[in-house]
C-alpha cells in the first residue's frame, strides 16, 4: 500500500469510553476517501491518531508506507493536514505563515520561496501575500491553509471538516479544489465530513459510527436505491441530520 | 540537522513577532516590576534592615536587594505567560500543526522553550535598563554581561515549568487559578523578596520551603551573575529543576502516555 493510507485494527478510548473499536480501512494512492460519520462517531479521535497527536492503545496506521509507530517522522513528513480548527496566525502575512510552517517541515531560503510563490500563485493570490491573515475572507484562508499543507509535497492529504463554517459556494468550490488535486495530481485524500453533498457518488466512503465502521466502499454502491443522506441515516439510525 | 536549525529558527522568530505586535504585554512586563521596585521597596526600605551578605561586600538598600528577585520574576510571569499561549495555541488547533511536524517532539517543545526565554531576556534587560536609568540602580558592566547565560538557565527552567502546566491542564479556564497557585507562592516563598535568614527569624518552616524552592536558586544565580559572580549550587539547582521539569514536559506531551492525549 505504497502512498496511500492504511488503519490496521486501531482501537483507542478514553478512561473506559472506547472511541474507535478495531477500526481498518485502506485508501488507494490518488484516491478520494470521505470519511463520514456522525458528531461523536470517532473522526476526531481518528484524526488525532492519524496525525500521531496522540497513538493509539492497539494497531497501527501506514501512511504512504511508513507506519506511524515505528517510523513516526517518516510518515509524517508524507502528510498533509488541514484542521478544523483555523491555525493561520491572523497578525502575521499570509507569506510569513506559509514560511513558519515551511520551516516546521524543515524548508527554508529559495526552496520554501520558490513553493510558498508557486502556491500563491496557483491560487491567484500572489498579489495578497503581504497582507495579514486577518483580512483573507473564510474560504481564502481556508484555500491558503490547503495549500500550505501541500508545500512539502505529501502523498497523502488529510482535511478535517475543512468547510465549516463557510457558506455553500465556497463549500463547493473547496470541495471540488480538493477532488481535483486527487485526480490530477495523484495525492491521496481524506476528507472527514458529517454532510453528505460534499461527497460524488464515485467517491471512496468509509462511514463511522460509534467508533465502527459501518460501511466501506464506493459511495453510489453504498447509497444503493436510497439518496446518499438517507442511506447514511439508516446505517447510523440517529437523529442527526445530514444535508 | 539543518532542519532542525531551520525549524528552531522559525519558532523564535514567530515568537518574536509575536511578542512584537502585542505591545501591552511588554509594557504590562515593564511596569509589573518597576511598580514593586518604586513602590514596595521605597515603602519597606524603612522597616527592613539588611546585613552584609555575598554577593554584596557592603550595607546596600532594599530596592537595590529586590531587583534580582524582580528579574526572576519578570521570567516567571514570562513563562507562565508563554505556556497560557500554548494553552491557547492547542485550543486554536496551531499547537496541533507544530506536533504534525517531522522534526522530534523534544526538540519543538525545546524549541518553543527558547523562543519564550529569550523574549524573557529581553525583558529584563529593559528592566535592568529603566532600574538604572530612573532609580539609578546599576551593576558593574561584568555583571550586565555575566547576567545573560543566568538569565538563559533560570528562563528554560521557568519556562519547562509553564510547558509542564501546559500539558496537564485541559482549557484555558482552569489557568487561573494554577497561575495563582504557582506564581504567587513562588514568589512570596522565595528570597525574591526577603532573604533567607530574614524568613528565619519568622518561620524555620517557610525558610526551608524557601530554600528548597527552585525559585530561589533562580534568583540566587542572577544575583550573584549581576555581581559578576557565579553561584555554582544555585546553578546546579536550576538545572535540576529545569531537567525534572522538561522531563516532566516531555512526558505530558508524549502521544502514548501523556495527559494531551486526554484532550481529543
Amino acid at each position: 500500500m505504497v502512498g496511500g493510507i492504511k488503519v490496521s485494527r486501531v482501537s483507542h478510548g478514553y478512561g473506559q469510553k472506547q472511541a474507535l473499536i478495531d477500526v481498518s480501512f485502506e485508501v488507494e494512492k490518488g484516491a478520494f476517501c470521505a470519511l463520514l460519520g456522525p458528531n461523536g462517531a470517532g473522526k476526531s479521535t481518528l484524526f488525532s491518531l492519524l496525525t500521531r497527536l496522540f497513538v493509539p492503545r492497539s494497531g497501527d496506521v501506514e501512511i504512504a508506507g511508513a507506519s506511524l509507530g515505528r517510523d513516526p517522522r517518516q510518515a509524517l513528513a508524507r502528510l498533509g493536514v488541514v484542521f478544523q480548527q483555523p491555525t493561520f496566525d491572523m497578525d502575521l502575512t499570509v507569506r510569513r505563515n506559509l514560511k513558519y510552517f515551511a520551516a516546521l517541515q524543515g524548508l527554508s531560503g529559495k526552496d520554501a520561496d520558490r513553493r510558498i510563490s508557486d502556491a500563491l500563485e496557483r491560487l491567484g493570490m500572489a498579489e495578497r501575500a503581504n497582507e495579514k491573515a486577518r483580512a483573507l475572507n473564510g474560504g481564502h484562508r481556508r484555500r491558503m491553509e490547503i495549500a500550505r499543507s501541500l508545500l512539502h509535497d505529501p502523498s497523502v492529504l488529510l482535511l478535517d471538516e475543512p468547510t465549516v463554517g463557510l457558506d455553500a459556494a465556497t463549500r463547493r468550490g473547496i470541495t471540488e479544489h480538493v477532488h481535483e488535486l486527487a485526480a490530477n495530481t495523484g495525492l491521496t485524500v481524506l476528507w472527514a465530513t458529517h454532510l453528505v453533498d460534499e461527497i460524488s457518488a464515485g467517491d471512496r466512503l468509509v462511514v463511522l459510527h460509534k467508533g465502527q465502521i459501518v460501511a466501506d466502499g464506493i459511495s453510489e454502491k453504498i447509497a444503493g436505491d436510497l439518496s446518499l443522506g438517507d442511506r447514511f441515516l439508516a446505517l447510523t439510525k440517529s437523529e442527526e441530520v445530514a444535508a | 540537522m539543518k532542519g532542525m536549525l531551520v525549524c528552531l529558527i522559525a519558532i523564535v522568530q514567530r515568537e518574536a513577532l509575536r511578542f512584537i505586535s502585542q505591545r501591552s504585554r511588554f509594557l504590562a512586563a515593564l511596569v509589573r516590576p518597576l511598580v514593586w521596585l518604586v513602590v514596595f521597596a521605597a515603602g519597606f526600605r524603612a522597616a527592613l534592615g539588611l546585613s552584609i551578605m555575598p554577593p554584596y561586600q557592603t550595607y546596600i538598600t532594599y530596592e537595590v536587594y529586590i531587583v534580582p528577585g524582580l528579574c526572576g520574576m519578570v521570567q516567571l510571569f514570562s513563562g507562565m505567560q508563554s505556556s497560557l499561549s500554548l494553552v491557547y495555541d492547542r485550543e486554536m488547533g496551531s499547537m496541533r500543526l507544530l506536533l504534525t511536524s517531522p522534526m522530534p517532539r523534544w526538540w519543538l517543545l525545546f524549541s518553543k522553550l527558547v523562543a519564550s526565554t529569550l523574549i524573557s531576556v529581553i525583558q529584563v534587560y529593559a528592566f535592568l535598563g529603566i532600574a538604572g536609568l530612573l532609580a539609578g540602580i546599576k551593576f558593574p558592566v561584568l555583571g550586565y554581561v555575566l547576567v545573560f547565560p543566568a538569565l538563559l538557565v533560570s528562563g528554560l527552567m521557568l519556562g519547562a515549568l509553564g510547558l509542564l502546566l501546559s500539558s496537564t491542564i485541559k482549557e484555558l479556564e482552569n489557568f487561573a487559578g494554577v497561575m495563582n497557585f504557582v506564581i504567587f507562592p513562588m514568589f512570596f516563598m522565595s528570597t525574591a523578596l526577603y532573604p533567607l535568614w530574614k524568613m528565619a527569624e519568622a518561620s524555620v518552616l517557610l525558610r526551608d520551603i524557601c530554600a528548597y524552592n527552585p525559585f530561589s536558586h533562580a534568583v540566587e544565580l542572577i544575583r550573584f551573575a549581576l555581581y559578576g559572580q557565579v553561584n555554582l549550587e544555585a546553578l546546579g539547582w536550576v538545572v535540576l529543576a529545569f531537567v525534572v521539569f522538561m522531563a516532566g514536559s516531555l512526558w505530558g506531551y508524549d502521544p502514548a502516555r501523556g495527559m494531551i492525549r486526554k484532550k481529543a
